[in-house]
């Protein structure tokens, strides 16, 4: 079955570029300008899948967006799940199948670039039908800056499924002429396949453009495939169209049924004629017009059956000119056709008789639903207008107008006038002031004459079947069934959801529609519900008897058509999904075979192996060169804040648990900052480098947290202080010499200081050179060693660097990285803030009482340490545990029993294993833990459950190396 | 997505900005006098309407200010921005 | 109980709702307990009290349509793995109820325990998952260390490879965990309630709380005054306003949490996974669609909205962990309303007005303590006196500093 139903001539395609493509299989040729659902129309293939529930076949419905049935899934020329054959453009290649429910995700890694683009403009305008034309020609001849986006592949909206005359000349012509004002207008932005997708506030649109998907294999691969844009307007005119509304009847799903306005579009823009013999069922004037058309195309269209006892005089003229009978009072009851339609039921409404019409096509419209999803989503009411049976908005908000038939417009010229004035309106807002007016063309469309009649479903008592034969209804209307199978008026194709379904949830006590909704998932479909929301309103209020125009519309949500995820990720994937931070000595790093830790955004030296030595091994071996020689770090990652300001010592005393006023300059001081609930959140050393001026330092992981919370306080609650707090972080390179040789390293590259400890004491810092570079030398120490911290301008880091190297290598200096720095802090019974500490932590539980201040009248946290909770003896400690068998290492999270036994659930632990190492120096393994009461339990033997073995621990205090402080000093 | 109008760069994309909470909620002249459950309020109880709300902004990827607004919690309107040593404007 | 893979064509065949659900009453003018909030929590409570305490003279009254706030906003992760033995207590009661929940109701809730992943990315975030793992398994709940190639295992699509930003170190793995279908959950409790004699009473909004010589007496509401011997609150986002009606200051903070589906697609995500670091949690639900949710948003706000860039973020770091999905389309997103308390876990208990009852707090993490907090909650009314395993949820833990901070617990950052 090849039958061409490519009409000889029309359609806005390229006839001379054949596209081949296959589609379940079979290999067939479409046009340039088809969609896919349009060039299997022109193959003649109807259905392109079967139904979700009930395996029915279903084919093509609409022309758009709002395709209930058409799903597909691509292969080639990229692989995609589930878009609507309705809006994919057919390339050449393509290859797709009909989908059935569910869409596949591809294996294959996506290559496709996605990107965004933020866009500001004066008015933007969504759609570009006559409506939106008519707006974006208004407000572009103001000099207005002025977006366009419209989801199809060339301007025009619906103009592009019509052949209507403007002005005596084909409407393509007056598209043109706009289309090419528009282009010609600087600071126009015209976006085709551009869907707007998101309506927000304060005129925050999000677009989804579809850039490459209609070139096929010849798709540039350097052009984002789809690009997200962020477009921020001051005025926004909101021209989106309408979505023809189904009626449901029996078998009202069957491939060859579809809306009337499809067929006509299937006809004007892609040349198609969707049937041989084509039947026609409407409740308003719309689909005569479709009937007439198609029936000058020169297909055969018998019959149409309209609802409404009056109907439309001069059209229905015009029909029985061109050979088609119009039935006033009549309604499709049934259907037949396995899997295309041949045969429709109809009869009179309430009627006793019913017939039967050979059709291999039935066009269907029971009305028009505006497209005011993005209205919706901005916030904008909803009015129930029962002449339209649909919703259109209830007002005009203050930065958005509705204009053409989304406002429940639908007459060609009054679209094109509201979208003239709308513009004019817009631009007006956004303080320009009107060019020359935009001339209403006259159109040659045929006038509504008799109001829409408003109609869900046939109704109840309409004969089921042809005259002769018995009646039995498959299921009883208004009444539950238990098999819904047995029902075939759908109300959501997309689901197989039915007319009974919404009478037994009604039946089930649901009043309301989100209730109905989620029992019989009408609406939750790829489509949204476009085609069956209004109905399914529409059938639950006539089954409680209650007016819609007193119940709530189901609110509209983002996004209006499906999106990408690739497009909303957009760029920020792979090392652009977050910032990487690397200090000036990275690559030194790198080459030297470091392995990395992220530490926030930071990436730090975390080891650095020799030949083929695991971690373990190589943090050894650099815990041995610290403690019995020398060893240098890159710690330039840790934070530095400088603080500036004669209220500077009054703010410190503030943030600071300890007194840090009272260090004198020239000095340095640990300190530790506590949130106001008293937990500690940060810690880290102050220098005072001028009475008025301190340098701070913050773990590497909250440098940012530190500086927002200096400056939080400093503006909302202490604005009176005179202080000034400023990052530097990256503008030091600083490097710990650490180890009983360092004095010597130092002393070769630094000969203008005096490097000894009475000369350059522990907690003091001077400034001079090493190795030629202006420095600044600290002696703090974070091992518990000889240690100098030298600072230098990041730019001279790696001189720096490589001269400590070369100075130290008599001495074998070692590099060594965060690890083994954790050990020789731990060795010393330093607590690292975030490891040791997880919020809940005081200092107090730290050990560390000797830095909080017993002078200060207040700081931040002091009022909270004296809470009950604060107060209570048995308080997690931070302690020491030594394991028994000195050889096993204690797990980092391991929890803390008393029994040497694992009791029945829930065991309430004493605590947990927050660091945990193997030292060099020591010769056996140790930990830190958080313990319930811990100081009071120096000396306790514990358990550690570690897998289904119980390993035996001993509290002691937290200082396991050089507990008497003597090698600081060298 | 909202424009924020930032009383000191004018408007700019809301995540530019860091939240701060509640406005208005001053640090205690002498913590130490408190009781406990004036304390915890202070620490922990913020007001949370549902309406207009003077609340604490933050410009963070911009001038780094501090600044106060009226937002309205249903529609997320900005009413109005001032600066923190300012009085809350009377909004309607 | 189901458990394993999800089935190999999912979402043909939702089981069916009942063709009866509930009546739709007019309120009566008084009932024994009054509870407020027809969602997940104000309904499991209505039938617990029904069926552990025998009283069935309460009404639930909703402001909207049943379980149409947070109950029908989420992505119906349920768990128990958290850190501190208070939380575990309640949530692994809950857990214990969900696993018997479907044949006590008499309702397909497909609870489906596929398992839950909760990835680590740094070496923190491992010692923090280790940490828990091993207080989880001291309290009798299942919970795995898994590396990076185990992980792989149990969920073959994520992407273990170093060469992400922040790569997938391991994660804790509690396989008992999974999700439900939330409207199957909310009617089951609600069918069942109202079979009980329970009163749902729909489009009801309370507008005031009566009291009399510090004792609850009714409640005045948008369908008239309706007296109560006892009044038990549970209206997530809207607990602050309400319990200002009745003089009671909490210290919760309302907060957009939103979340999104895509199309319905062929099986590919085996389990739950939840990132804290990269902030994204995904499932695939029964019917097919993945099901994605992120981090709140920052400000407070009841427009049951949120801003577009948490979504876009919440994406790339979908894409990170999971590039198989690049061609899946985000098909519908949207928003609840979280009260998010400052230590991330839930205030339940008596309050400073005798007869008035609260529970509120629960943030993110609602949805999964639903039969937990209900048999709690409705112990804590029937007896005038909390549940052992809501003891700790005082709203005087503020007071006297002993939170339950589960900060860490959460996939998203409060």
């Amino acid at each position: 079955m090849t039958a061409d139903f490519r009409l000889p001539r029309g359609g806005r395609i390229d006839r001379d570029r054949p596209l081949r493509f296959t589609f379940n299989g079979r290999s067939l040729t479409g046009r340039q300008g088809d969609t896919l659902a349009s060039a299997l129309l022109a193959n003649g293939v109807h259905q392109v899948t079967t139904s979700i529930k009930y395996g029915r076949p279903r084919g093509i419905m609409a022309a758009g967006v709002e395709e209930p049935n058409a799903l597909v899934q691509l292969a080639e020329p990229v692989s995609e799940p589930m878009l609507t054959a309705t809006t994919v453009e057919l390339c050449d290649g393509l290859v797709a199948e009909g989908l059935v429910g569910h869409g596949r995700l591809g294996d294959e890694p996506d290559p496709a670039r996605y990107d965004s683009k933020h866009a500001h403009c004066d008015v933007l305008v969504i759609g570009a039908g006559p409506a939106g034309l008519a707006a974006a020609l208004t407000a572009a001849r103001s000099g207005a800056r002025v977006v366009v986006v419209d989801d199809q592949s060339a301007a025009g909206g619906s103009l592009l499924g019509r052949d209507d005359y403007l002005d005596d000349r084909s409407s393509d012509a007056w598209v043109r002429d706009v289309v090419a004002e528009l282009d010609a207008t600087p600071d126009v932005l015209r976006l085709d396949r551009t869907t707007a997708f998101g309506a927000y506030q304060d005129g925050f649109v999000l677009a989804l453009q579809r850039r490459t998907d209609h070139l096929g294999f010849d798709a540039p691969r350097h052009v984002a495939r789809h690009r997200i844009w962020r477009i921020r307007a001051t005025q926004t005119v909101i021209a989106t169209g309408a979505h023809e509304r189904p009626i449901v009847f029996d078998d009202n799903d069957r491939p060859g049924i579809m809306l009337a306005g499809a067929a006509r579009t299937y006809l004007h823009r892609y040349g198609v004629q969707v049937g041989k013999r084509v039947g026609v069922f409407t409740t308003n004037d719309s689909a005569y017009v479709a009937a007439i058309e198609l029936a000058e195309a020169g297909i055969d269209v018998p019959v149409l059956f309209d609802a409404r006892q009056d109907v439309p005089q001069r059209l229905r003229a015009e029909c029985a000119a061109r050979g088609i009978d119009v039935y006033p009072g009549h309604v499709v009851t049934g259907t037949e056709g396995r899997d295309h339609l041949t045969d429709v039921h109809i009869g009179p409404v309430g009627g006793e008789r019913c017939d039967t019409v050979g059709c291999d096509t039935l066009l269907v419209s029971g009305g028009w639903n505006p497209a005011v999803h993005l209205f919706s989503q901005l916030g904008g009411q909803l009015r129930y207008a029962p002449s339209l049976g649909a919703y259109v908005p209830a007002e005009a908000l203050s930065s958005a107008r509705v204009v053409g038939s989304a406002a429940g417009s639908f007459e060609l010229m009054a679209c094109i006038e509201q979208g003239a004035e709308a513009g004019r309106a817009a631009l007006t807002a956004a303080g320009f002031s009107p060019g020359a007016d935009v001339t209403v063309p006259v159109a040659d469309t045929r006038p509504d004459e008799v109001a829409a009649m408003v109609l869900w479903r046939v109704p109840e008592g309409a004969p089921k079947v042809p005259l002769g034969t018995e009646y039995v209804p498959k299921v009883p209307f208004g009444t539950a069934g238990d098999d819904n199978s047995a029902d075939a008026r759908f109300v959501d194709l997309q689901r197989d959801a039915t007319v009974s379904d919404v009478l037994r949830a009604t039946g089930a006590g649901l009043r309301s529609l989100e209730h109905v909704k989620r029992y019989t998932t009408i609406g939750t479909a790829h489509d949204q519900g476009k085609t069956s929301g209004m109905v399914a309103a529409g059938i639950v209020a006539e089954a409680l008897g209650e007016d819609l125009a007193e119940r709530r519309p189901t609110t509209f949500r983002p996004p209006y058509t499906s999106v990408p995820f690739a497009a909303l990720g957009g760029r920020d994937r792979g090392e652009l999904y977050d910032p990487v931070r690397v200090t000036a000595l990275h690559d030194w790093h790198v080459a030297h075979g470091a392995e990395f830790e992220d530490v926030g955004q930071w990436k730090r030296a975390r080891h650095y192996p020799r030949y083929d030595e695991d971690m373990h091994a190589a943090v050894l071996r650099e815990c041995r060169a610290a403690r019995e020689g020398v060893a240098l770090m890159d710690a330039s990652t840790l934070g530095k804040i400088d603080v500036q300001g004669p209220d500077a010592p009054a703010l410190l005393d503030m943030l600071y648990t300890n007194m840090m006023s009272t260090l004198k300059v020239g000095r340095i001081r640990y300190g530790v900052m506590c949130g106001i609930d008293g937990m500690v959140i940060d810690d880290g050393t102050v220098i005072r480098l001028a009475d008025d001026r301190f340098l701070l330092t913050t773990t590497t992981g909250n440098a940012a947290m530190v500086l927002d919370w200096i400056e939080e306080w400093l503006q909302t609650e202490w604005p009176h202080l005179r202080v000034f707090a400023t990052s530097v972080t990256e503008h030091w390179v600083t490097v710990p010499l650490v180890g009983p040789r360092s004095r010597d390293v130092l002393a070769a590259l630094a000969p203008d200081i005096d490097v000894s400890n009475d000369a350059f004491g522990f907690m003091t810092w001077q400034d001079t050179t090493v190795a030629g570079i202006p420095a600044r030398v600290c002696r703090i120490s974070f091992s518990g060693e000889l240690a100098y911290e030298i600072n230098v301008n990041a730019w001279h880091g790696l001189a720096l660097w490589e001269a400590l190297i070369e100075a130290g290598e008599p001495y074998g200096i070692t590099p060594y990285g965060t690890e083994t720095m954790h050990v020789l802090r731990a060795e010393k019974g330093y607590p690292i803030v975030g490891q040791d500490t997880d919020g809940t932590v005081t200092p107090q539980d730290l050990g560390m009482s000797w830095a909080v201040s017993k002078k200060k009248t207040d700081f931040i946290g002091k009022r909270s340490f004296s809470r009950p909770e604060n107060l209570r003896p048995d308080r997690k400690h931070l302690v020491g545990l030594l394991p028994a068998d000195p050889t096993v290492p204690l797990p980092e999270g391991g929890q803390i029993i008393e029994h040497d036994y694992v009791p029945e659930p829930p065991v309430r632990a004493l605590g947990h294993v927050t660091s945990s190492y193997d030292s060099a120096a020591l010769g056996r393994t140790f930990a830190f833990a958080l313990l319930r009461s811990g100081r009071e339990r120096v000396g306790e033997k514990l358990y550690v459950p570690v897998g289904d073995d119980l390993v035996a621990v001993t509290v002691t205090d937290t200082v396991f190396y050089d507990k008497e402080g003597a090698r600081r000093d060298g | 997505m909202q424009l924020i109008p930032c009383p000191w760069c004018g408007p700019r994309e809301e995540v530019e900005f860091h939240y701060g909470g509640q406005a208005h909620v001053a640090y205690p002249a002498e913590p130490a006098e408190l009781s406990d459950e004036e304390w915890a309020s202070f620490v922990f109880f913020r007001d949370n309407p549902r309406g207009p709300f003077a609340e604490r902004w933050s410009h963070a990827a911009g001038c780094r200010r501090w600044f106060n607004a009226v937002r309205d919690t249903r529609s997320y309107e900005l009413l109005a921005v001032y600066r923190p040593d300012q009085e809350r404007p009377v909004t309607t | 109980m189901t458990t394993g893979n999800p089935p190999a064509r999912p979402g043909a065949d939702l089981p069916d709702h009942p063709s009866f659900l509930w009546r739709n009453p007019d309120p009566a003018p008084s009932y024994d307990v009054v509870i407020v909030g027809g969602g997940g929590h104000g309904l499991a409570t209505a039938y617990y009290l029904a069926t552990v305490h025998g009283i069935t003279n309460v009404a639930v009254l909703e402001k909207g349509w049943l379980a149409g706030g947070n109950m029908a906003r989420n992505t119906t992760i349920i768990r128990s793995n958290y850190l501190w033995d208070e939380s575990s207590g309640i949530y692994e009661h809950a857990l214990k109820l969900w696993e018997g929940l479907e044949e006590e109701l008499g309702y397909p809730i497909l609870f489906d325990q596929r398992g839950v992943l909760n990835l680590a990315h740094s070496l923190q975030d491992v010692r923090d998952s280790v940490r828990r793992v091993n207080a989880n398994r001291l309290n009798g709940i299942d919970a795995e260390w898994l590396d990076a190639d185990g992980v792989k295992e149990v969920c073959p699509i994520i992407n273990v490879s170093s060469d992400v930003r922040y790569p997938v170190l391991g994660a804790t793995y509690q396989p008992r965990a999974g999700i439900a279908k939330h409207d199957y959950v909310a009617w089951g409790f609600a069918s069942a309630a109202d079979r009980l004699g329970v009163d749902l009473i729909q489009h009801c909004e309370v507008t005031g709380i009566e009291t009399s010589g510090g004792r609850v007496t009714g409640v005045n509401t948008t369908r008239g005054r309706i007296g109560a011997g006892k009044v038990a609150l549970c209206a997530s986002g809207h607990s602050s306003e309400l319990a200002a009606m009745a003089g009671i200051e909490l210290p919760v903070q309302s907060h957009p949490l939103q979340a999104l589906v895509s199309e319905l697609l062929e099986p590919v995500h085996p389990t739950v996974v939840m990132s804290n670091a990269v902030h994204v949690y995904v499932s695939q639900a029964h019917k097919g669609e993945l099901v994605m949710g992120a981090g709140i948003d920052s400000y407070n706000g009841y427009g049951q909205r949120g801003s577009f860039h948490i979504i876009e973020r919440q994406m790339s770091a979908a894409l990170e962990l999971f590039p198989i999905f690049s061609r899946a389309h985000l098909l519908r997103t949207w928003a609840g309303i979280v009260d998010v308390s400052p230590d991330a876990s839930p205030i339940i208990g008596l309050t400073p007005v005798d007869g008035l009852y609260l529970n509120c707090g629960w943030g993110t993490g609602g949805f999964k303590a639903t039969p937990g907090v209900g048999d709690c909650f409705a112990h804590t009314i029937a007896n005038d006196k909390p549940h052992p395993y809501n003891e700790p949820f005082t709203l005087e833990r503020f007071t006297t500093g002993a939170l339950v901070d589960e900060h860490g617990a959460a996939a998203v950052a409060h």
